[in-house]
């Protein structure tokens, strides 16, 4: 409760995107992925970032935690977590912030965790590779099982030499080897009971290929959790998944949410999972945000042609209506419209749209689109 | 589930199970129980969806419904008549009147025909047409049909975006002007915009030409737009069939009413506690005794875990697969084993 409250009061920004620009080189010509993107994310807030595929909302979230492939180049834009441009930062330095500040999850499970290591090893990886910003975790995580295992009971001398131990240990005092890999076990326990996964013990000695697809997801949220990020985005986490299973891990997040002190950004095609789940949504078409607002406004007073079509295309699982679909298809990317990306689309466009490229701008407090109907 | 006037398709105890072999002599060790014992009709006309997770079964019975597969055990009877056994020339004639659209239009378009020729093969292979000409007109107008237009026909798969392929997959299905089309999950590789369109373009060739749809889908809410009817699966199993409405509205067994609330609904203003079954789906190689679902049900008794629950009607057409006929989600699993609500339980038929 204390993070919500605390989250309530400072909505300061933990991720700015300004002006993002990512064009992919290939033999066929410069792919155009990212046109500008803009996008802010505060503070303990979930963030939905929908589209349909191909609109980016993958790259964006690559460039965010540096990840991008080779062909691709950043032509412009300054991506600022907490203020710190992760743009200008060396490969080193971008990899501890993937160990310790921004963590990701993609949608299958499967290819992201190593086959041939067991997931408490791959948990304990993460635990231990920088100690010095992990240790005060461990030994805290020592301590909790350690009253848990002396509670009422008279201590003996073993026990009394193990507590004066724990207590001993600073963020820089050197631990052994030994001592690391049980404390660190306990705290990877620890998490894997935190994304709710049955019989964390067991789970913590299997290999990925005996986890189903849930639990393969929920082991890996657990990874990421265990980096404490500031900042964590999920990649289409629930596409690969059954409906009930699902339900499973959206129910999970939303428990975390209360539990962790993260921002998340939740990438997905779902519209019905953005409705249940996020506090604010970006809706995203080829390259461009077009809309943001809070969840609520966003359905109830869409303002884009591009959000309205797309809230008219969904199938409802509470009523039957007829589908309105919007024309035409996703345009190519390397030859993009020119001037506002949709208008070819757009049942509403008008001289100025195949020539200006209309900016994000806001309408109404908080909620911005990216339109010349709206001005701009 | 016997058949009765105004079905095209029934299908009697349906079986398909698929032998696992292991060991150095290859000897049979198991069975993959795929399709075990689904019986369900669809009547002309209407849309019959199917609903289950992955791995159901959903796609096997499709594939045994056309005879793509030979089933293990059980009966298909298509428009009056027995067509189980059917091969070689009678079982082409009933091609021509049974089609199928797969899910995924990049995997089942050759990539190097181009859409005509894709269109005028199938009517060579039925005999359809006596001259070049005629194959042709034929296809111009059946490129129509589905939306797109004749300059579209000299052209190959790949310029073609994702839902205009599965446009072309639909043309090519409808060349044969069949009764009975099988939908295997037709818009899952689709983004949502253009899923509408499918959706769409999919009704009203359905009032056009009368056809009848089995509509395999994972996905409830695309389900609930197109069919009248529901059936949903489990484990290679039936466990409700009922009209659509009566499926959202009022589900009876315990599967279908989770599978119904774990959807989320996009509106943001409704959200309500996602209701999450436990666990995963057993594996179908071993299924558990009695009732399959007795693993994940919240509500399993001891008779669950012993027998096998009959198909019953417990409404007009409404058939559920559970020993149980009560409103699950306000009543507790205690409750029932004490037996304060004995009167939910049905004397075995």
């Amino acid at each position: 409760m204390a993070v919500m409250s605390r989250a309530l009061v400072t909505k300061d920004a933990v991720l700015e995107v300004k002006d993002l620009r990512v064009d992919f080189h290939t033999y066929a010509g410069d792919v155009k992925a990212l046109n500008g993107v803009e996008l802010t994310v505060k503070r303990g807030e979930i963030l939905g970032l929908v589209g349909e595929s191909g609109c980016g909302k993958s790259v964006t979230a690559l460039s965010i935690v540096g990840l991008l492939p080779q062909n691709a180049e950043v032509v412009s834009g300054e991506i600022l977590l907490e203020g710190r441009d992760l743009l200008r930062l060396t490969k080193e330095e971008m990899r501890l912030a993937r160990l310790g500040e921004i963590a990701i999850v993609f949608q299958d499970p499967a290819t992201y965790l190593n086959p041939v290591i067991n997931i408490g090893a791959q948990i304990t990886e993460i635990l231990t590779s920088d100690r010095r910003r992990f240790q005060v975790e461990l030994v805290s995580a020592g301590l909790k099982d350690f009253e848990g295992r002396v509670q009422g009971k008279p201590l003996s001398p073993a026990l009394e030499k193990e507590g004066r131990r724990l207590r001993s240990i600073t963020p820089s005092s050197r631990m052994r080897r030994g001592e690391v890999k049980r404390l660190a076990k306990l705290l990877a326990l620890s998490y894997l009971r935190m994304v709710k996964l049955p019989d964390a013990a067991r789970v913590f000695k299997m290999y990925p290929f005996e986890l189903s697809g849930g639990m393969r997801q929920r082991a890996i949220i657990a990874m990421a959790l265990a980096r404490r990020p500031k900042l964590l985005l999920a990649d289409e986490i629930t596409t690969a998944l059954d409906v009930t299973v699902q339900a499973q891990i959206l129910r999970l997040l939303k428990e975390l949410k209360e539990k962790i002190d993260a921002s998340v950004v939740l990438i997905t095609h779902d519209l019905a999972v953005v409705a249940e789940l996020c506090d604010r949504a970006a809706v995203m078409y080829a390259g461009n945000i077009v809309e943001v607002a809070e969840v609520k406004e966003l359905f109830a007073n869409p303002l884009h042609p591009y959000t309205k079509g797309l809230l008219e295309a969904i199938p409802r699982p509470d009523s039957r209506s007829e589908l309105k679909s919007i024309a035409g298809s996703v345009p190519d990317l390397l030859f993009p419209p020119t001037g506002c990306r949709f208008h070819p689309r757009c049942p509403f466009a008008f001289d100025r749209c195949p020539k200006v490229a209309p900016p994000l701008v806001e309408v109404s407090p908080g909620h911005l689109v990216a339109c010349l109907l709206y001005g701009g | 589930m016997k058949g009765r006037d105004g079905d095209l398709l029934t299908v009697q105890d349906l079986h398909k199970w698929f032998p696992i072999k292991g060991g150095l002599l290859g000897k049979t060790v198991g069975q993959l129980r795929a399709v075990d014992g689904v019986s369900l009709s669809v009547m002309k006309g209407e849309t019959l969806g199917v609903v289950g997770e992955s791995g159901c079964g959903k796609t096997t019975l499709a594939k045994t419904i056309l005879k793509l597969i030979k089933p293990t055990k059980g009966k298909i009877i298509f428009d009056g008549s027995d067509v189980t056994d059917l091969s070689g020339r009678k079982a082409m004639r009933l091609r021509r009147r049974m089609q199928i659209v797969f899910q995924d239009p990049y995997a089942s378009l050759d990539p190097r025909q181009t859409v005509r020729s894709c269109l005028t093969e199938v009517m060579g292979v039925h005999g359809l047409v006596t001259s070049r000409r005629e194959s042709e007109e034929a296809a111009e107008n059946l490129i129509e049909k589905v939306g797109l237009n004749p300059d579209h026909l000299l052209r190959f798969p790949h310029e073609f975006s994702g839902g205009q392929r599965q446009r072309i997959a639909v043309a090519r299905a409808l060349v044969t002007n069949p009764d009975f089309l099988v939908l295997d999950e037709p818009t899952s590789s689709l983004d949502v915009s253009v899923q509408a369109q499918i959706l769409n373009l999919l009704k009203s060739l359905q009032r056009e030409f009368g056809l009848t749809y089995l509509f395999i889908s994972h996905n409830l809410a695309v389900i609930r737009q197109v069919s009248h009817r529901t059936a949903v699966m489990y484990l290679g199993r039936m466990v409700e069939i009922a009209e659509t409405e009566k499926i959202y509205s009022e589900p009876k067994h315990p599967y279908t009413s989770a599978l119904v609330s774990a959807v989320p609904i996009p509106d943001p203003s409704r959200r309500t506690e996602l209701a999450a079954l436990e666990g995963d789906v057993p594996s179908p190689v071993n299924i558990p005794p009695g009732c399959r679902f007795n693993t994940r049900c919240p509500y399993a008794t001891e008779k669950c875990r012993r027998e096998t629950p009959p198909l019953v009607e417990i409404a007009p057409s409404h058939w559920i697969e559970c020993h149980y006929d009560i409103d699950f989600p306000s009543m507790k699993r205690s409750d029932l084993e004490r037996g304060l609500i004995s009167g939910g339980e049905r004397a075995p038929e």
